[in-house]
Parts: structure tokens; sequence; C-alpha cells
């Protein structure tokens, strides 16, 4: 049977708020087609959100989805897949949101190893509330609440998850979208946390104040500054300044939280 | 594992982690705060046993945020924490309230506002219990004044949180939640327990957020098959977010309403010495037990003094002051607060009686003697 990739979206709740030629909608298509390949159930699938806009993908996908709080998104994840560790749960949040004001729970869920898959929408800006920098703005880039260009360091949201101890990090862009299904279907099928960073494209809110009024620019930008990581470990590239690598940047095996558990609960039986 | 009955010496702290337990309670998020890790402490040794989930979270935002997702998984969720701490919560808290999540916040208050007095008894989290967070929301919040009771509104809490779809908050003193006393613990199995509604149909006729201004509507697990969108922003009937003013209107008003319009099912407060009383005590928690003291002092003393004690604070019993108050009887109200109860008090009493606080801020507990003090002072 043909994917027919309506048939994971909730029809009335399209059309979706994105501005035209915003890259969440391929994200999300690409997420929906990672899902047709991974053939769960609808029952056992349940996708939690943050605030922002990506954060409204989880609206609009027919599945138990609940929109969280800002940044929260992760901490409500964790307490839905530990009370039922039977539920494949993914977690849709912004740079903003998981960066920022969800930074802490970032890290201590890739520290806990909680089998869980994040997905996590970059486009380099605050985009819902119209422009501000958020923490993976790259340097010198203008936003609204840096108007004379981002005079701060932008994180590395793979390397720092790899740091606190992810088990499956891995990015792409809205242009390396086969990849980024790729890196989907992997993450979810590894057992511990995976975080899987979309590079996507806000040409209202970041584009025109760049350089990159148009979706085209913003998908060439993309192009020229991702860097295939199979390629730089076969010494055929190298990262200049300004690109990044996308693909499969780490993987490792882990004890997984909800595992782990069932030793407390033996142990503690044994008592 | 505990026997079916037992009379055990108990903290409060661990009362009502035994109360929430027997209530069925099986998954606890939290983060280390004094007065209330001794409940986290005990969660963590007992619940793997009884097949609960304990978690401890990295902080209190996120302990919150995690009890909700269990609940939405279907499993009675709590956490417990002190000020600080409930500070960080209130955000979530009206998440809860907006999607209509069960769950028990336990709130073993301190000495505030800020670190304050860690150690130090206060009741000063009462108004905050009422509207800490923001925007109009139904609030349900029960104060214990022995170990016993704290295991029974424990209990109760639960019950309540299962039944209004809504966080339920237990407002401890410091004072109870570290005090050990006999408690007589009943058979589990004989308690009489609240679930959720679920709902009974099928997918297409499911309103997870329907039903009349009065009715509580049913919430499927996740995994149910139900596919629900649960979301913080104003929603319709089906969980779809909405910007029409009639939507909004309503969903407000029925949130407030599933409790209002049930508060005499939700209110209970006891009455001591009132049938004769000429003044009255009006306290709760650790306040009342001092109160008592003072009543029975003041009776050998000729002084037709009662007590009005209510373990509901949220919503407000407004019935047990309409009824003082319809006798001219002057109401004492002693807080560890500089006079938050007290104004409801006021409001109900409507100018009727004399109202008048007795605060104290000080990190200590009334004596009898200052509550005694101040009925002879008159009002």
């Amino acid at each position: 049977m043909p994917f027919n990739v309506t048939s994971y979206f909730r029809q009335e709740m399209l059309p979706h708020i994105w501005c035209p030629g915003c890259g969440n909608g391929i994200v999300l298509r690409d997420f929906a087609v990672a899902l047709e390949k991974l053939n769960y159930s609808r029952q056992e699938v349940v996708i939690v959100s943050g605030i922002g806009c990506s954060s409204r993908a989880a609206g609009y996908l027919d599945f138990d989805t609940v929109h969280t709080t800002h940044g929260r998104a992760l901490p409500f994840a964790t307490g839905i897949k530990f009370a039922n560790p039977g539920l494949k749960v993914f977690v849709i949040m912004g740079d903003g949101d998981a960066s920022s004001i969800g930074g802490n729970h970032l890290i201590h869920a890739c520290r806990r190893n909680i089998d869980l898959t994040a997905i996590i929408f970059n486009n380099h800006i605050y985009g819902m509330t119209g422009g501000q920098f958020s923490p993976m703005t790259p340097r010198d880039k203008k936003a609204t609440t840096a108007p004379y260009g981002m005079i701060e360091q932008s994180f590395d949201l793979c390397r720092l998850a790899e740091a606190a101890g992810a088990t499956y990090v891995g990015r792409a862009t809205t242009y390396h979208n086969q990849l980024l299904t790729r890196l989907i279907v992997e993450g979810a099928n590894n057992r511990g946390f995976s975080l899987i960073e979309a590079v996507t494209h806000c040409p209202t809110s970041y584009g025109r104040r760049n350089k990159m009024a148009t979706p085209t620019d913003m998908v060439r930008w993309q192009k020229e500054s991702a860097v295939l990581i199979d390629r730089i470990k076969e010494g055929r590239a190298s990262l200049q300044e300004g690109q990044f690598p996308v693909g499969l940047l780490h993987q490792h095996d882990a004890p997984e939280f909800t595992a782990e558990y069932l030793e407390v609960v033996k142990r503690a039986r044994e008592k | 594992m505990r026997k079916p009955i037992e009379i055990r010496l108990m903290q409060g702290n661990e009362a009502c982690a035994q109360g929430a337990v027997d209530a069925g309670v099986r998954f606890f998020a939290g983060y280390p705060i004094t007065p209330s890790t001794e409940i986290a402490e005990w969660m963590a040794r007992e619940m793997p046993a009884i097949g609960g989930k304990f978690i401890q979270m990295e902080d209190e935002i996120a302990s919150i945020a995690a009890i909700i997702g269990g609940s939405l998984a279907g499993v009675k969720s709590m956490t417990a924490t002190s000020g600080p701490g409930f500070s960080l919560m209130q955000e979530n808290i009206g998440y809860a309230c907006m999607t209509e999540v069960p769950c028990l916040i336990v709130n073993v208050q301190r000495g505030g506002p800020s670190t304050g007095r860690p150690t130090a008894p206060s009741q000063g989290d009462v108004m905050q219990a009422r509207w800490g967070t923001h925007g109009d929301h139904p609030s349900i919040a029960l104060s214990p004044w022995s170990v016993q009771e704290t295991y029974t509104l424990t209990v109760k809490a639960v019950n309540l949180s299962e039944k209004y779809r809504t966080p339920v908050i237990l407002l401890l003193d410091e004072v109870i939640a570290h005090l050990r006393e006999g408690v007589k613990l009943p058979d589990p199995r004989k308690l009489k327990l609240v679930e959720r509604p679920r709902p009974r149909g099928g997918r297409e006729e499911y309103r997870p957020f329907g039903g009349t201004m009065k009715e509580v509507p049913p919430i499927a697990d996740f995994g149910m098959g139900f596919n629900c969108n649960f979301t913080g922003l104003v929603h319709d009937e089906v969980g779809h977010p909405s910007n029409s003013p009639a939507v909004t209107d309503r969903l407000i008003r029925r949130l407030v309403g599933k409790v209002e319009y049930d508060r005499d099912q939700i209110i209970h407060w006891e009455e001591i010495e009132m049938k004769d009383a000429e003044m009255a005590i009006f306290a709760y928690g650790c306040s009342a037990r001092s109160s008592v003291s003072a009543l029975k002092a003041a009776r050998e003393l000729g002084m037709k003094v009662g007590l009005i004690r209510p373990t509901t604070l949220w919503p407000f019993p407004e019935k047990a002051v309409e009824a003082a108050a319809a006798r001219g009887i002057p109401l004492l109200v002693p807080e560890l607060n500089l006079g938050q109860l007290v104004l409801e008090v006021s409001r109900v009493a409507a100018g009727r009686t004399r109202v008048r606080p007795l605060s104290r801020v000080d990190g200590e507990l009334f004596t009898p003697m200052e509550i005694l003090s101040a009925l002879k002072e008159g009002f």
C-alpha cells in the first residue's frame, strides 16, 4: 500500500499555523515517514511537545499528544514513559525550548538515558514571539533582541547531548530530509535517550534579518553549511568556518533508565 | 508491607506517604527539600516493591511535570515539596488545572518568603495554594491538624483529585509533618477509593473536555487508543486549541464551576463547643491544636468559647463562618502568617460580627496562653 501521509494527521486541525516558507512542515513530514517505517500501532505512540512554533506539531498528529509548558516537554515525557514503559514516546521541541528554558531538563534526560526520542527543530530563532535570539542563534547573526548582532556563543546541542550521556545523537536539515527520516527511525530503535537535531528554516523571523530572505536562500545555506559526517570521517571533506556536520554523530551503549528501575524493583522485593 | 489494620507510631510525613499509597498512588516524582524530604525517602524505599514508581527529578518544575505525565499514562501520581519548590511548581499546577489531569501536590509549609526558615513552621502558603498559578482556576486545598488526620486527608485529597480531574493541594504544617503520634491505619481494602471517570463509548463520541458546566468529563489513559490532544492553550471539547470567545468563556467557567458547584460535597469542618458559644476561634492545622487548649482553659474560666476547625481551606468553608456570623459570634482567627484566611472569614462575616486576626511569623507556634489572652482582650 502506498504511504498516505495525511493519515497521520488530524485533518480538522489543518491548515497549520506556520508561515509560508517555513521548514517545519518538511520536518513533520519526515517524522510521519519515519513513523510509517517504524510501523508502530496508533495507540502505542505518544508525542509530547513544549511551547513554540515547532511544538504546535504535536497537535497536528493523530496520536495521544501533549502540548506542555515552555521547556518542560522532557520531564512530562519522562513521567509518561516511566509510568508506562510500553509506550513509544517522542518529544518535539524548538531550539529555544530545548536549549534555553529547558536546557537543564535536556541534560538530565540525556544523563538518565531514558528511552525517549527527542526531535529538536532548530530554526536558530524564537519564531513565535517574532524573532528574538536563542542560545542556538549563530554568532554575529541578527535578531530583534540582538539588533547589532549576536555576541554570545551558540550551543552545539549535539555535542552537549553526547557529553551529557545521550546514547544516540544525530543531525540533519530540511535539505537532507531523507537523512532526517533515517535518523528518527534509528533514534526510535535505540534503547535509550536519542536526540535528533533537525535544522529547519525560518525565513520570516530569521532569514529576512540575515540576508536569506527566501526559503530557497535558507535551504541553499543549509546545503552549503552542512557536511556529511561520513565524508569527514573518510577524509573526503573537512569542516570550514561556519559549517556543521550532519549524520549520525554519536552512538554508544549504556543502561536505560526504565530497564534499570526493574533492577531496583528486584532488589526491593528481595529485601 | 503493612498489616491490614495497624496502630503505629508515625511521623506526619510518613502518614502522608502511607495514605497516598493506600489511596492508590503508584507514581511519585520529587526533589529533596526540607521539611518534606521524608515523603520522598519513604517513597523511594517502598514504591518499588509494591509495583509503584519513584523518580527523583532534577528540580521541582520537572517533578510536577513528571507526575502530570504519570497521571496522563493513567497512574495516580503525586509530588511533595515545600515553599520554594511550591513556588516553582505553580505554572504546571495551572497546566494540570487547564488540562484537567488529576494529581496530588503536598506542600509542607515552612517559613518564607524565599529560603526563609526551612525548619520552622508557617502557614504562609494559604493564599498561594488558592491563587499561586496565573489565571482563574479551580482550587482544592486541605489542611490536617494531626498525624492521624494527615493520613485520612491524604486519602481524601487523592480521591478528590480523581473525582474532579484537578490537582489537589495538601497543606501540611512543618510541625505536623515532623510530629510523631499514634496512628490507626485502616484496612486499605476497605478504604473508599475514587477512580477518575474514564470514557465508555468509542473514539468518535469521546469529548475529553466536554459535558455540562457541572460535569467532570471522562479522561482516557494514554495508550487506550483514544488519541487525545492535551494543551495548556484554551481548547474546545475535543482538545483543539481555540481563540473563540465563546469556547474560552465556557472552558474557564466550567473548570472553576465543576469544583464550585460541588463545594458542599468537598468542604468539611469540625465544630467544638459551638452550641452555646458566645465567641469562637476559627483555626486550622497546628494553630487549631493550640486553640483547643486555649478553649479548654477559657471554659474553665467560665468563658463560652467555641472552635470552628476547617480541614478544607479551599474552596473556603463559607457556611461555617455564615452560621457563626448569623448568630453574631465574634471570631478570633489565629494563623502563622500576617493574616491570610482571615480575609475570607471577614469577607463572609460581612460586618455582621467582629473578626480579629492573631498572627505569629517568628517561626514559633501559638501558645494556648496567647490565644487565651486574645480572647480575654476581646474583639
